[in-house]
């Protein structure tokens, strides 16, 4: 049996989540925007799955905007508090140096359109620290936005804190929760939230289809233009199917939050200290404040696409952060804003745990990952100089 | 993994001609850990011709591969014939790399060549061409 432990990159669609979708791709597959019986059937199913998804993060169903999953949650949010900002001159957002690419990609888009963006550093640990971000806010910040959960090193930021300090300055807040959500507790009253972006093929729901929560009174703009659904935020016809199904996922996933999360960190911890056992390796990110799910290492001497690719073979689907696997010349940014030079960043491998993780699966990993570090430092130049001497062991 | 032909993949799980040759005659290094993929290259020259032939490599499924298929290009071939392989040749022999991949093939090439540059700076009387 195969291991997948890519879940950070996508999860595997629950029974229940294909269950409850199935009936509305044949059965109600009306058009919510119709008047035809199919239609206000789907309608309803839609209405439905909104109120309950509103109700898994504490929401209200009419700050729900569905969408077609993370990055256009993230895109729709961070625009519209910048076109707010900007109408009352205000052109200055906060953020962080380990978002999305979703995030980071807007934020330089809207930097090329004037806009200055404080990039906050995450240190060591791969969390932002709520004094630097305070003294970072202006007069003029029209938006934070900060990550709830990473998805390549799995630390936890201290959103609650940094939406307490945004309510506090009148400054909007919108966090990027796709890797949270379904996950850890994520409550957008109790944690200060203005907007958040979710994404349910993360959490056991269908691709293409996620939504944005936005806080009554904050005003988003329409990004995508066209009909009225949505309340005329967002145009086109509801992915009802996916919807349901991400709707049936997210209750599953966070009625099975404390059984999984419990079970995965335990897991989580294992692998840790069986990596830890590899010489010359080290945990990425904050050990304690970190999703159940995620293991990210980096191994001295080896580069992480081979890992990955001998790793295939045995059975474990997992990741990377090196260059190779990007397709650019850089290691992820993510582990470079960590501190882990290109040399290091190079060898990293994240572990994501699905859902149905067992302790078999951890040894596995941990066996196969060990065995497959070491064939492959056996042939490294980069492991016989720092074995030599003739360079220093980083890690 | 569709990402690469099935003849990387086997030089990848098989890589011919690993290791280190002690008393190599030409060593060349290339790349850096920088840019994620470095090739070092030992070769052993007997009469102008490339007697034996073993790599280390730090890189990705594409660079083992490449440097797997560059030795068994040139292993008992004539020192002149390893001076002009190209990274495409080594490239096509592997049924093609991901236009991406490419650099990681480039390095295959420039590693013998600095291999074989160190060998005509041990023994500059080798040389044919001054
Ligand atoms: C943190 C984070 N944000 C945004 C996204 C994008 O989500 P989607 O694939 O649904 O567009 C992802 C997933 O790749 C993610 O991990
Ligand atoms: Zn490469």
């Amino acid at each position: 049996m195969r291991i997948y432990a890519d879940n950070a990159a996508t999860t595997k669609m629950t029974e229940k989540a294909v269950e409850a979708m199935l009936p509305y791709l044949t059965g109600t597959f009306g058009n919510p925007s119709s008047l035809s019986s199919e239609g206000q059937r789907a309608k309803e199913a839609l209405e439905d799955a909104r109120a309950r998804i509103a109700r898994c993060i504490g929401a209200a169903p009419r700050e729900i905007i569905f969408t077609s999953g993370g990055s256009e949650s993230d895109n729709q949010a961070i625009v519209s508090a910048a076109e707010n900002g900007k109408r009352k001159g205000k052109t200055h957002i906060v953020s962080d140096t380990i978002e999305h690419h979703a995030v980071l990609h807007t934020l330089k888009k809207l930097e090329k359109k004037g806009f200055s963006v404080t990039y906050l550093p995450v240190h060591e640990n791969g969390i932002v620290r709520t004094d630097e971000l305070e003294a970072a806010l202006r007069d003029d910040t029209c938006l934070v936005t900060v990550m709830y959960a990473n998805n390549e090193i799995g630390t936890l930021q201290p959103v609650r804190d940094i939406g307490g300090i945004c309510r506090e300055r009148g400054i909007p807040f919108h966090t990027d929760a796709v890797q949270a959500v379904g996950h850890v507790p994520v409550n957008v009253i109790e944690d200060n939230i203005d907007m958040l972006s979710a994404s349910a093929h993360k959490f056991g729901g269908p691709k293409g289809t996620g939504f944005l929560y936005v806080r009554k009174g904050v005003r988003v703009l329409p990004f995508i233009e066209g009909g009225a659904q949505e309340r005329g935020l967002r145009a086109g016809t509801e992915n009802v199917a996916g919807i349901v199904a991400a709707a049936a996922a997210l209750e599953e996933a966070v009625s099975d939050m404390d059984e999984v999360a419990g079970r995965l960190t335990r897991l989580r911890d294992r692998i840790i200290k069986g990596f830890s056992m590899i010489p010359h390796s080290a945990l990425n990110g904050d050990p304690v404040k970190r999703l159940p799910s995620n293991v990210s290492f980096c191994f001295e001497g080896i580069e992480g696409e081979s890992l990955l690719l001998l790793l295939d073979d045995r059975g474990i689907s997992a990741s990377s952060g090196s260059a190779c696997t990007s397709g650019s010349l850089d290691p992820s940014h993510v582990l470079l804003a960590i501190g882990r030079v290109h040399d290091v960043a190079h060898g990293s491998l994240r572990i994501t745990l699905g859902r149905d993780a067992d302790e078999e699966q951890a040894d596995t990993i941990i066996k196969e990952t060990a065995e497959v570090v070491s064939y492959l430092r056996g042939f490294s130049p980069v492991w016989r100089d720092l074995c030599s001497g003739k360079t220093g062991f980083i890690l | 993994m569709a990402l690469y032909s099935e003849k990387v993949m086997d030089h990848f799980r098989n890589p011919r001609n690993v290791g280190v040759i002690e008393d190599a005659d030409g060593v060349g290094e290339v790349g850096n850990a920088k840019c994620g993929d470095i090739m070092k290259m030992y070769l052993k020259i007997e009469n102008d011709t490339v007697s034996d032939v073993k790599f280390e490599t730090f890189g990705c499924g594409s660079a083992i591969a490449s440097s797997s298929m560059a030795t068994e290009m040139i292993k008992g071939k004539p020192l002149e014939d390893a001076m002009n392989l190209t990274n495409k040749a080594v490239a096509e022999a592997l049924d093609g790399l991901p236009d991406y991949k490419m650099h990681c093939s480039v390095l295959a090439e420039e590693a013998i060549r600095s291999a074989i540059d160190d060998y005509y700076k041990k023994h500059p009387e080798k040389r044919k061409d001054n």
